[in-house]
C-alpha cells in the first residue's frame, strides 16, 4: 500500500508539473484578455512537432531551446495581427477567434506531419534509470520534466513580483488604463504576454512530447483540462495555477488507484445492495473508471462553491 | 451566343456524365472505414495500406470480372456516430462494400445501419465486411445476415488463451486490464469464466476498465499492477493502447507476463523490447511472419519490400478479400445480394496454409489460430519487427476445429 501512495504521489506531481508549464502561460492570458485562449494546447502541440523536427537536425538540447522561442515568436504574431483586431468586437470575437485558431493549427499539424503519431525519442543522455523505488523504476527523463517545471515556476515567479516588466504586466491585469496613462505601451506588453504564455506551452511540449505521444489529436487531449486548472486555481494567479496543476495531477492519479465503488460506500453506512437490484450496475462502478472525469467534476463544483478559484482575487 | 455556349456546356456536362457512369461500372468500390486519425490511426492506416496492397495486386491481374479494384479511405476516428456519417459518405460515392475493423462499439453500429439501410433500399443493398471488430455479439445477439467476420471473435481468442495457459502452472495471480467499452467488457468477462474453469487455483488481483483510446500516460495504473503483485496480465487493448500500455511497464521495469491479443501492434515490440520481456509477451494472431509455411513467408517478404519494412499485421485481411473475389467472380456479380450467399460456407486454404470456413449460422471464420511470443531470433526466423532485432515466435496452436464454438444467432435472411 505504502509503495502504492509513494509511486502515485511521483506520477500525480509529475504530471501536474506537465498541467503547471501550460496553465502558467495560460492563465496569465486569461486574466489579461478575460477570454479563454482556446488554442493554448495548439501551441503545446506546435511545440511538441517543433521540438521532433528541430530535435532531429540540431539534436534535442538545441530545440529545446529554439522550439519554444519560435513558436513563442507565433504566438506574439497571433497576437499583434489577430487578437489584438479582434478585440475590437468585443469578447465573443476573441473566443471564437481562439476556437477557430485551434482547428486551423490541427489541420495544419495534419498536413505537415500526417495524423500518425511521429517517432519522437527520449535523447538518450536522458534514456536511463534515475533511481529505484520499491523496485519500480523511475525513468531519468521524468524526473528532469519535474526538476524543469520546478525551475520555471521558480523564474516566473521571481520575474513577475521582483523585477520591474513583473510589476508593469501585474499592473496590466487591473488597470490596463492607468498603465498606459503612465506611459507603458499596454498592448506591447500583452503581447509579449502572448508570446512568453504561448512559449511556455511549447516547452511543455517539448519536454512532453517523447514522454507521451506526439500526435495531430494531442492537443485535444489536454486542452479540456487546463481551462480546469485556470479555473480551479483562480484568474491570473500563478501560485493558483500551480497549487491546481498539483491537486489535479494529484487527485487523477490517486482516483486511477482506487478501487472503491460506490456500492462500497454505501456498504459503510449499511446499505446493502443486491448485485441484481435496479441500479445495481452503477454502483459498481469503481472511482478508478471514472478517473477520468474526476477534475470535471472539481470543475463543476469550484465554479458553485467558490466562483473566484482557490487563489483568485476577482470573480470568473 | 450565351444560350449555345450554355448548350454545349450542357452537351458536354451529360457526356461527361455518361463517362463517369460508364467508369463506375468498370470499378468495384471497396469503402475502408477505419481511424485514420487519433489513437486508433497507427493500426488503421497500416489496415488501409494492407487494402490498397491487395487491389494493387489483384488489379495488376486485370481486377475482379475485369473491374479495376478501387479503395475508398473514410476516417472514422473510432467514434460510432462519424462512422455512420462516413458510412454514408461511402455509399453516396458508389460503394456497396464496406469494410471496417478497429472499435467494435463502431462495428456494432455499422451492423446495424448497414441492416436498416438493406432493408430500407431494396436493390442498393451494401454488405459490411468486418477484418477486426472482435466483440462475440456481433455474431451472436446481434447476428445480421449483411455481416461477416473473418478475425476470430473475442471469446474464440480467450478460449484459445486460457486453454495456454492452462499449461503454464507459473501462473498464480492474474490482472486484468482493459478498455471500458463493449470489447473490453466482453474480454474481461469471459477471461474470468474461462479462468475460473479451466484454472481455479489462479487468483484474479485486479480488474481493471481505463478509457478508450483517451490515456496518454498509463503509470499510474503500472503502479496498480505492481502493487497487486500480480505475476501475469490479461489484456485486450489495441492501437496506442496496447502500446502506451507496455511502454510505461518498460519505464517502471515491472517484470510479468502479458497475455494479449494485439501485442504486436503500432509500437508494441519496440515497448516490449525496452522492457527486456524476451519470450514474456503473447499475443493471439491468425498467422505471423516467422511461421514455417512458404508462400506466407514469401508474401511477407513482398510486403515488407513494398511498403518500407512494415510487417503484415493481418493475414485476415488477405482471406476476406481473397473470399470476397471469389464469391463476386462465382455469382458473376458486385451485387451484394447475388454474392453474399455465396461467401456462406465457403471453405479455404488460408494465407497461412490453415483450412478455414464461413460458417452460414452467424456468418463468422473460423482458421487455425496461433499463440506468439515476441524474442530475439533464432534459427529459421527470418523477420524481426520494428527494426528491433525481436521478432515472433510460436508458442501454440489452436487449430481451427478446436476454435468452433456455439451462437446464439437467429439469422433473419431476406426473402
Amino acid at each position: 500500500m505504502l509503495e502504492l501512495i509513494i509511486v502515485s504521489t511521483l506520477n500525480g506531481v509529475l504530471y501536474g508539473m506537465l498541467l503547471f508549464l501550460m496553465a502558467s502561460g495560460l492563465t496569465l492570458i486569461f486574466s489579461m484578455m478575460g477570454v479563454l485562449n482556446f488554442a493554448h494546447a495548439s501551441f503545446y502541440m506546435l511545440g511538441a512537432f517543433f521540438g521532433y523536427q528541430l530535435s532531429r537536425v540540431l539534436g534535442f538540447w538545441p530545440a529545446l531551446l529554439i522550439a519554444p522561442v519560435l513558436v513563442g515568436a507565433l504566438g506574439a504574431l497571433v497576437e499583434r495581427y489577430g487578437l489584438r483586431t479582434v478585440h475590437r468586437h468585443g469578447h465573443v470575437a476573441e473566443l471564437l477567434f481562439t476556437f477557430g485558431l485551434a482547428f486551423v493549427v490541427e489541420e495544419v499539424v495534419q498536413m505537415l506531419w500526417g495524423r500518425l503519431p511521429v517517432d519522437y525519442r527520449v535523447p538518450p543522455s536522458l534514456d536511463f534509470t534515475a533511481f529505484t523505488i520499491f523496485s519500480t523504476n523511475y525513468p531519468a527523463y521524468k524526473l528532469f520534466e519535474l526538476l524543469t517545471a520546478i525551475a520555471i515556476f521558480a523564474v516566473l515567479l521571481l520575474v513577475l513580483t521582483r523585477t520591474r516588466a513583473g510589476l508593469i504586466i501585474q499592473a496590466a491585469l487591473t488597470h490596463p488604463d492607468m498603465v498606459a496613462m503612465l506611459g507603458h505601451n499596454v498592448p506591447r506588453v500583452f503581447m509579449l504576454a502572448f508570446g512568453v504564455g504561448t512559449g511556455l506551452a511549447a516547452v511543455a511540449g517539448v519536454i512532453a512530447g517523447p514522454a507521451l505521444v506526439t500526435q495531430s489529436n494531442m492537443a485535444g487531449l489536454l486542452g479540456p483540462i487546463l481551462f480546469v486548472v485556470v479555473v480551479v486555481g483562480g484568474l491570473g494567479s500563478l501560485a493558483g495555477a500551480f497549487a491546481a496543476s498539483l491537486l489535479i495531477g494529484l487527485v487523477q492519479t490517486f482516483a486511477v488507484a482506487m478501487n472503491v465503488s460506490i456500492g462500497d460506500l454505501l456498504a459503510v453506512f449499511g446499505a446493502h445492495l443486491a448485485p441484481d437490484a435496479f441500479f445495481a450496475e452503477i454502483t459498481q462502478v469503481t472511482v478508478a473508471q471514472i478517473a477520468p472525469i474526476v477534475p470535471y467534476l472539481l470543475l463543476v463544483l469550484i465554479l458553485i462553491f467558490r466562483p473566484r478559484g482557490l487563489f483568485g482575487t476577482r470573480e470568473t | 451566343m450565351s444560350r449555345a455556349i450554355s448548350r454545349v456546356l450542357a452537351v458536354a456536362w451529360i457526356g461527361l456524365m455518361a463517362s463517369a457512369a460508364l467508369g463506375r461500372a468498370d470499378t468495384l468500390k471497396i469503402a475502408y472505414v477505419d481511424p485514420l486519425s487519433g489513437g486508433g490511426a497507427s493500426v488503421g492506416q497500416v489496415g488501409l495500406e494492407h487494402f490498397q496492397y491487395i487491389a494493387d495486386q489483384v488489379n495488376a491481374k486485370g481486377g475482379v470480372l475485369g473491374m479495376k479494384v478501387e479503395i475508398l479511405g473514410y476516417d472514422d476516428k473510432t467514434n460510432p456516430q462519424e462512422a455512420l456519417v462516413q458510412v454514408q459518405k461511402a455509399i453516396d460515392a458508389g460503394a456497396r462494400i464496406i469494410a471496417q475493423g478497429n472499435g467494435s462499439s463502431v462495428g456494432a453500429a455499422i451492423e446495424d445501419f448497414v441492416a436498416k439501410y438493406d432493408d430500407r433500399n431494396p436493390g442498393k443493398e451494401v454488405v459490411y465486411i468486418n477484418y477486426a471488430a472482435v466483440d462475440p455479439s456481433l455474431t451472436n445477439a446481434k447476428c445480421s445476415y449483411w455481416h461477416f467476420r473473418w478475425d476470430a471473435n473475442s471469446d474464440i481468442k480467450m478460449e484459445a488463451l486460457t486453454s495456454y495457459m492452462k499449461t503454464r502452472p507459473a501462473i498464480k495471480k492474474v490482472y486484468l486490464i482493459n478498455q471500458d467499452y463493449s470489447f473490453g467488457q466482453s474480454v474481461r468477462t469471459e477471461a474470468r469464466k474461462m479462468l475460473a474453469q479451466k484454472r481455479p487455483d489462479i487468483q484474479i488481483v485486479g480488474d481493471e476498465l481505463h478509457p478508450l483510446l483517451k490515456i496518454t500516460d498509463f503509470s499510474p495504473y503500472i503502479a496498480k499492477i505492481k502493487a497487486s503483485g500480480a505475476d501475469s496480465v490479461i489484456t485486450g487493448n489495441w492501437g496506442q493502447d496496447i502500446a502506451l500500455l507496455l511502454k510505461a511497464a518498460a519505464d517502471a521495469g515491472l517484470q510479468a507476463d502479458w497475455y494479449t491479443y494485439y501485442a504486436g501492434g503500432a509500437g508494441g515490440p519496440t515497448a516490449i523490447r525496452q522492457a527486456n520481456l524476451a519470450d514474456r509477451v503473447f499475443a493471439m494472431v491468425e498467422g505471423f511472419p516467422n511461421l514455417d509455411y512458404a508462400p506466407a513467408r514469401e508474401a511477407e517478404k513482398e510486403f515488407r519490400a513494398k511498403l518500407n519494412g512494415q510487417s503484415l499485421w493481418y493475414p485476415r485481411v488477405f482471406n476476406m478479400m481473397s473470399m470476397v473475389f471469389r464469391a463476386i467472380e462465382e455469382a458473376k456479380s458486385p451485387d451484394p445480394v447475388k454474392f453474399a450467399p455465396k461467401l456462406e460456407g465457403m471453405k479455404i486454404t488460408t494465407f497461412d496454409g490453415g483450412e478455414g470456413f464461413m460458417r452460414a449460422a452467424d456468418h463468422q471464420f473460423f482458421q487455425d489460430m496461433f499463440v506468439v511470443t515476441f524474442g530475439p531470433l533464432g534459427a529459421n526466423q527470418p523477420f524481426d519487427e520494428e527494426h528491433t532485432g525481436w521478432g515472433t515466435k510460436l508458442a501454440g496452436k489452436v487449430p481451427a476445429d478446436q476454435t468452433v464454438l456455439p451462437t446464439t444467432c437467429k439469422m433473419q435472411r431476406p426473402s
